[in-house]
């Protein structure tokens, strides 16, 4: 009992010695503090830029325009996803091109992207929405792929129509692996979004935020934004974990 | 398997519980006629005739690769036969109902569903309503006396427990028929012996027209009122041997005097068929 309860701790070891080195490389002056201030001016910023509403309005715009390309993206690769994979033909018909454009990095889509919306949050939603679609519909589609013969077969058997098939038995055994491509669209979505709120005409959002404060020069900022950065993509990762865990009951069982 | 009418003399309750006659009494229940199939070069099947007796449990035994489960697959339906015909008492597959269990129970049950939906689903494809599919659910596992908590998911279960619940769901739409491809051969010994007496005392209870696919002899012998033993491929009947025992078969069987002169002979057929290849 003793033994369980510590560790529930080991995470936070990692943790506190990060947060020891760090302050021990500010207190001694290893680094130049204005290159690394103390954790103590780094947190106290993050807590200020979330109090007084700055970083707070920034983090809540990365939020919106995540959410709303993985929800795009969701929306059309998961019925697309299934429609491929419960052809198999189909899908190899159309391999090619979708590994060929999961393989381009999305960022080189952004000129693209620009021409097509402007520079507002369209482009911006639509490059991630577009990269992290990619992804979902490649696992949704092998998910479907993959759904066990014997458990199609046992359908049949008992007398199952095939819609009664894709919707019985395709559609929840590619769950597990649907939700594999959520956690990494969502993840996708996020870097993309970050990197267009840097460069591409942005007032607002994290990227914005990290980039202007190192403009600024103001580093506990830029490391607070960092770190808002951060908890947002494990958050999302966590999510997506505890929302498959709920509905997806028997992934790896 | 469809919503037919039920035969007149759907389940023989007698035939079970006695050792068959040498000679069916009944006309056969399966005719098998001219059944030819091959897969790529190799004849697994060429013209091959067979009778399957009304309420026996029939196991099919012989060399590996000779077909067994390819005969049973095609009887229920599960891979086409590239000819011949295969009759119940007359009707076609799509006429009469019947149950097939897997010999992976891991993914032939459904996961995602508690094992009391597992079991009432075959029901579902039926069109049965929800509530007579919990009455008939619960009288079948009542009926035979299963011990098992059927609110549990088909993971929480141990791999006898989720077997019996694939014996169930074929089970519950009181088949005329009942296929089982080597159901307990992913089964650790503890659990085959188990799981043995569970399924007697289910054909005893219902004398359903069983065939089973085994690669153990004694289990063949043990739970067979007949042992079909196959030659290699192209498959022939070996021998179509009645086993002398009367049921409930127990350990004690194993050492009858007659059910191991029966055995001697079944390895002597079995053996003289390896031989040659």
């Amino acid at each position: 009992m003793k033994a369980q309860k510590a560790e529930a701790f080991l995470p936070a070891i990692g943790v506190v010695g990060l947060l020891a080195i760090w302050s021990l490389a500010t207190w001694q002056q290893w680094v130049d503090p204005v290159l690394l201030p103390s954790p103590a001016a780094t947190f106290k910023s993050l807590s200020q830029g979330m109090d007084d509403g700055t970083l707070g309005f920034d983090f809540a715009k990365t939020v919106y325009r995540t959410a709303a390309s993985t929800l795009i993206a969701a929306v059309i690769a998961i019925p697309l996803g299934i429609v491929l994979g419960s052809s198999e033909r189909l899908y190899r018909s159309l391999e090619f091109v979708i590994d060929f454009f999961r393989s381009t990095p999305a960022s080189a889509m952004f000129p693209l992207f620009l021409v097509l919306f402007g520079v507002g949050d369209e482009t911006k939603i639509s490059v991630a929405a577009f990269g992290a679609m990619l992804v979902i519909l490649f696992n949704v589609a092998y998910g479907v792929m993959n759904a066990r013969k014997t458990r199609l077969l046992a359908a049949r058997v008992m007398g199952a129509s095939r819609l009664r098939v894709l919707f019985d038995v395709m559609l929840l055994e590619s769950l597990p692996q649907t939700f594999v491509g959520l956690r990494n669209g969502v993840s996708l979505a996020l870097v993309i979004i970050v990197v267009a709120e840097m460069f591409i005409g942005s007032q607002d959002g994290l990227g914005h935020s990290v980039f202007e404060a190192q403009q600024l020069f103001d580093m506990p900022r830029m490391y607070a934004a960092i770190f808002a950065a951060g908890a947002l993509g494990y958050g999302l990762n966590l999510l997506f974990l505890l929302i498959e865990r709920r509905f997806v009951h028997w992934s790896g069982k | 398997m469809s919503a037919a009418p039920p035969a007149a003399n759907l389940q023989s309750p007698n035939v079970s519980t006695a050792a068959p006659a040498s000679e069916p009494a009944q006309r056969p229940h399966v005719t098998v006629r001219g059944l030819s199939k091959r897969f790529d070069k190799a004849i697994i099947y060429n013209n091959f005739d067979l009778d399957i007796p009304r309420g026996e449990l029939i196991s099919v035994f012989g060399p590996n690769g000779c077909g067994k489960s390819t005969l049973i697959n095609m009887i229920a339906g599960l891979v086409p036969p590239d000819a011949g015909q295969i009759l119940f008492d007359g009707r076609r597959l799509d006429e009469i109902k019947f149950g097939y269990v897997f010999q992976n129970y891991r993914e032939a049950l459904f996961p995602w569903m508690r094992a009391f939906d597992n079991i009432a689903y075959p029901l579902k494809m039926m069109r049965v309503p929800p509530a007579e599919r919990r009455s008939r659910t619960e009288a079948l596992v009542a009926h035979l006396g299963i011990k098992l908590d059927l609110d549990l998911y088909p993971y929480q279960m141990s791999g006898g427990q989720q077997q019996l619940v694939s014996i169930l769901r074929a089970l519950v739409v009181e088949p005329e028929i009942m296929f089982l491809d080597e159901p307990f051969s992913a089964l650790d010994y503890e659990m085959t012996l188990f799981m043995r007496e569970q399924l007697q005392r289910i054909f005893l209870e219902t004398g359903t027209t069983t065939i089973l696919v085994s690669h153990d002899l004694e289990e063949a012998m043990f739970l067979a009122d007949r042992v079909l033993l196959l030659s290699r491929h192209p498959a022939r009947i070996a021998a179509f041997t009645p086993v002398p025992a009367a049921r409930p078969r127990t350990d004690a069987t194993l050492s009858d005097p007659d059910f191991v002169r029966t055995k001697a002979e079944c390895l002597e057929v079995f053996q003289r068929e390896v031989r040659q290849a």
